[in-house]
């Protein structure tokens, strides 16, 4: 790659790590144990050109930012209890750009679309796992992707100003769907009756007032003199059931990384990035020695602690190769160091797992992990003396779609897995059940017999019989073996590929999180590559250009 | 088990230094000479046979001369010698260096390739396992052995492309290549071809003429491919392969050649009298030739083929003889003439080339054995007997392709069900014909003694007297 394609790579790189000095769509206020995030999004503040993000609608940039202070009062502010989302503007989040819609590749919509998802279900994982409530404010126009914020919410009240109203006009308007689990959560997580939920995504100007209460749209509305105070005693009240316990947080200083051509290089993380094999090798590294046991020195080591920087390393790995690396399609995933020393630490988090601060880093974990299982990449684990799969780590082996171990049977190394007690719940998926459990469609006997090896080493031989690795090639077939396997999978279309192991990965168990992506990736997918979207009369084309949709009538 | 790998098994492809090749070989060979003593040529293991052994791949070594038990045979593996940067000759990779390990993508497919060539080479030792019984000589007895070893020593150059390149698949499939028997109901060879009998020696020259001859159009074309060890190891394969060719086509022309004299010393065509004087009538051996040209062509399969396009287009099988051919090498815009049947009347259509790569292979094999068959008639000719034997129309007796369901006389005409039904006696050998050949087959193995059916040949195996004890019995 020459130095002005490089610079210009590096330039369209899109970047997931922010801190609170750039940000320029929210305005984050914390008040005792309630922390308001006030959508005052920049105009002129895309992430790509070409558009404005005019009425309070949102890019990809909007949502780093949101996952950002997400992350934040996650771990810089334990003594947060709620969080309150409202608007600085007279809308209060009127959702996706469309004119960003509109100009941007399909790719980068769907990967859009997915990461605000996980931000958006990363809200729903905190309210049930950290003892964080979230309550949507909605002073002003919720409409689309906006009200999928609210959705995404425990609680919705909306101002009753005699003209706001909540609303998915996607339908009507744009000839799409509401692509962050807005219909989803309509029926799934409100239980709006399906006539109710029918008729509100079919007009465009949404729904107000007693109707949006009794139609269980929103929780309440609330006049516009008493809405301020309400939403505060009602964000007070909520606080008042939550288990964090304030005190000194942890501040999420910038991760050391070097990007380079090859990939991005972390100190627990590394990827290397083969561009004519189209595949990227991940390695995960255990660290030198055994960390901390009891919860004040874990939270002394607080950013350093292995499992959170790994942890932050893996997401901005996963993150960087999801949107800058889209024809590397195949992700070769490795580890490396003392499994000992993995295990050490699966032992300390579960000992202290009731204290906020490693709460917080294994929900981080959790949500990480799930990124790996809805990422639209071959995912193969590679197995090899020197590895350290063992408990948190061997999530990673089990989320691929095929692992590898090499079976040494000339003795030039050991190499075994290990389960450990958080391979039994602690990190499920989207589909909400351990990766074992949905590896086994939940069948008693395989995973009891793992669960009966719980720090055992296993060998090759032993992880097959256990069915926790696809295949043990030994030395004398492996580098053959892993090259065509890995050659086979790159020749496969992409597309069925990912249609392939969607599947695979979420079995018969589903969850509202896997419709969310399930239905996106089906129906929302389908919709955004036809003729009555993206055609030159389509809905999404005509948009704000005062020219009237064209349709093809053909159902189909 | 330590194995002089160099000695037991001659090799080319440095045996002895790859621990991969001798895992897989240490499972697969006894497993062989399992299947070689169940299924190969039957009461014969211990007899010693003038056979040549190929021990390197230089002039001087390919052809080796010894008497040998057969199961002592030095099975070895061979590839013709690398040509330096060789480039992929057609098909979408044209122009680009050659394949030494399979493409990843490419995989299933070349295995399914080699696995179907493969499967036919021990099919063919099981067809022919009963000849050794009723030889009309030592020297024909010999010959069929060696047809017979170097079959067994193409399914070894096939094995070892799959334990070499394809993994535990490919040991899999190896093993799977000695458990299938030819003609068996529930676990039969892959071909269809080669699930019949060989069950007389006129058979077996015909099969080793025509049907190998579609093994020899097989291996050239495959001894194309952009996969150089597959490439090489079939080009290796031809040098064998004319040999079998050789058998069979020197074989049936001492049957003409014996019946002709005979015709001439009993001044007659009649095949009564013929058959009374115990030799063969051309029109029986026309018959013959009838039934294995049609049996054979359609193991090129369908006229048009998706399969074949893709082959080639990926680079994995070409054309006979590819490089000497003048055009794109990728058949992007060329068109072939096929058969079409339009209101019960044959014609030919132009379709796209690369559609039509069966047929074409199909077309360069006729060519030959009409080349064979040219000198065939040289024969009768030079004996002053007015018979001239004829291939069939492409679509008579065919049970693949566009003339699978049609009956079409050797002519090419296209008949009814009731016309075949009537002529097909004529045409095809009848139980009565079989049974008649059957009658002649008996063993003759004294040196120098040939049945009375069949001329003796003009020269023996590597300038060796006709009477040279060609096999020992102990």
């Amino acid at each position: 790659m020459d130095a002005a394609i490089q610079t210009q790579a590096a330039a369209n790189r899109v970047d997931y790590q922010i801190d609170p000095s750039k940000y320029q769509h929210y305005k984050v206020t914390f008040d005792g144990p309630v922390a308001t995030l006030t959508i005052d999004i920049n105009e002129d503040g895309g992430i790509r050109p070409g558009y404005k993000l005019k009425l309070n609608s949102y890019d990809l940039g909007v949502d780093i930012e949101l996952h950002d202070i997400m992350q934040r009062i996650r771990f810089e502010h334990p003594e947060v209890k709620t969080v309150v989302f409202n608007s600085a503007k007279k809308v209060f989040c009127s959702g996706a750009n469309i004119y960003m819609l509109g100009v941007s590749t399909h790719a980068w919509k769907v990967n859009f679309c997915k990461f605000t998802n996980e931000t958006r279900n990363g809200l729903e994982d905190s309210s049930e796992h950290s003892g964080l409530k979230f309550i949507a404010a909605c002073n002003g126009t919720t409409a689309g992707g906006g009200y999928e914020l609210a959705l995404a919410c425990d609680e919705i009240y909306l101002i009753d100003d005699r003209n706001s109203s909540v609303s998915l006009p996607e339908v009507p308007l744009l000839g799409v769907l509401p692509g962050t689990g807005g219909l989803t959560r309509v029926t799934d997580k409100r239980k709006v009756r399906r006539d109710h939920a029918d008729i509100f995504c079919t007009i465009q100007e949404g729904v107000r007032g007693q109707r949006a209460v009794d139609w269980k749209l929103v929780d309440g509305v609330i006049k516009q003199q008493q809405f301020n105070d309400e939403i505060k005693k009602r964000a007070l009240e909520l606080a008042e059931q939550s288990d964090r316990p304030g005190g000194q947080g942890v501040a999420l200083t910038p991760l050391k990384r070097t990007i380079d051509d090859k990939g991005y290089h972390y100190e627990y993380v590394d990827t290397q990035i083969d561009r004519a094999a189209r595949s990227v090798t991940i390695t995960v590294k255990a660290p030198a020695a055994t960390g901390p046991k009891d919860a004040a020195a874990i939270l002394a080591a607080g950013t350093n602690w292995w499992p959170l920087q790994m942890t932050r390393e893996l997401d901005d790995a996963i993150l960087n190769l999801r949107t800058n690396e889209l024809e590397v399609g195949l992700w070769i995933i490795k580890t490396e160091g003392n499994a000992d020393i993995v295990l050490d630490y699966d032992a300390a988090i579960d000992a202290n797992k009731g204290h906020w601060f490693v709460r917080e880093t294994l929900g981080f974990m959790r949500r990480t992990f799930s990124r790996v299982d809805v990422s639209s990449r071959s995912l193969y684990a590679l197995i090899e003396p020197g590895s350290c799969f063992a408990g948190s780590l061997l999530e990673l082996a089990l989320a691929c779609d095929r692992s590898y171990m090499l079976d040494t049977t000339d003795g030039s190394g050991v190499n075994t897995v290990t389960p450990s007690v958080l391979n039994f719940g602690a990190l499920p998926m989207a589909n909400d059940i351990s990766r074992l459990e949905a590896r086994f469609y939940k069948e008693a006997a395989p995973i009891a017999a793992i669960k009966a090896k719980i720090g055992a080493k296993l060998t090759p031989a032993e992880a097959v019989e256990l069915g926790l690795v696809t295949a043990a090639p030994d030395e004398l077939d492996w580098a053959e073996e892993i090259r065509i396997a890995c050659e086979e999978r790159s020749a496969l279309s992409p597309d069925a590929l990912t249609g392939l192991e969607a599947n695979l990965r979420f079995g018969i168990y589903e969850s509202m999180k896997t419709r969310v992506f399930g239905r996106l990736s089906a129906w929302q997918n389908w919709i955004f590559i036809r003729p009555n979207a993206v055609g030159e009369f389509g809905a999404l084309k005509v948009f704000g250009k005062g020219v009237k949709s064209k349709f093809n009538w053909e159902r189909v | 088990m330590a194995i002089d790998y160099s000695q037991k098994i001659p090799n080319n492809v440095d045996l002895a230094s790859n621990k991969t090749l001798q895992r897989a070989l240490e499972h697969w060979q006894p497993a062989y000479l399992d299947w070689w003593n169940e299924m190969g040529p039957e009461k014969s293991q211990t007899a010693e046979v003038y056979l040549r052994t190929a021990v390197s791949v230089d002039p001087s070594g390919w052809a080796h001369f010894e008497h040998v038990k057969m199961p002592d045979y030095r099975w070895g593996i061979f590839l013709t010698p690398t040509e330096g940067e060789k480039k992929i000759s057609f098909g979408d990779h044209k122009g680009e260096p050659v394949w030494q390990e399979v493409p990843g993508e490419y995989r299933s497919t070349l295995r399914r390739i080699i696995v179907t060539q493969g499967d036919t080479e021990p099919a063919s030792v099981e067809q022919q396992r009963h000849l050794g019984q009723t030889c009309p000589s030592l020297y024909d007895l010999r010959n069929l052995f060696q047809v017979n070893v170097e079959e067994g020593r193409h399914l070894w150059a096939m094995v070892y492309l799959l334990h070499a390149h394809f993994g535990r698949d490919g040991r899999e499939e190896g093993e799977a290549l000695l458990e299938r028997r030819s003609g068996d109901a529930d676990n039969p060879r892959i071909l269809t071809a080669f699930n019949e009998k060989t069950p007389d020696w006129l058979s077996f020259f015909m099969f080793t003429f025509i049907t190998d001859r579609d093994g020899k159009y097989q291996l050239a074309s495959l001894a194309e491919s952009a996969f150089d060890p597959l490439a090489r190891s079939c080009k290796f394969m031809l040098t064998e392969e004319a040999h079998h060719l050789f058998v069979g086509e020197s074989g049936v022309g001492r049957v003409i050649q014996r019946t002709c004299e005979v015709m001439n010393e009993l001044k007659t065509d009649d095949p009564v009298k013929l058959r009374g004087a115990g030799v063969i009538d051309l029109p029986t051996l026309q018959k013959y030739l009838n039934f294995h040209f049609s049996v054979t062509s359609d193991l090129y399969g369908s006229e048009i083929s998706s399969n074949a396009a893709t082959y080639y287009t990926n680079g994995l099988k070409g054309r006979f003889e590819e490089t000497k051919i003048g055009d794109d090498h990728q058949l992007k815009e060329t068109s072939y003439k096929v058969n079409e049947v339009a209101n019960d009347n044959i014609g030919t259509i132009e379709v796209p080339a690369l559609s039509a790569l069966n047929e074409r292979l199909r077309d360069d094999w006729i060519t030959d054995v009409q080349a064979g068959v040219d000198r065939w008639n040289r024969i009768p000719e030079k004996l002053g007997i007015n018979f001239r034997f004829k291939l069939p129309h492409k679509g008579f007796h065919r049970k693949i392709g566009m003339f699978a369901d049609l009956h079409v006389s050797p002519e090419g005409k296209i008949i009814s069900e009731v016309e075949w039904a009537h002529n097909h006696k004529n045409w095809i050998p009848t139980e009565e014909d079989r049974l008649y050949v059957h009658s002649l087959m008996g063993r003759v193995s004294e040196p120098g003694k040939f049945a009375n059916w069949i001329a003796p040949p003009a020269r023996g195996i590597n300038n060796q007297p006709l009477d040279f004890q060609y096999v020992r019995f102990s």
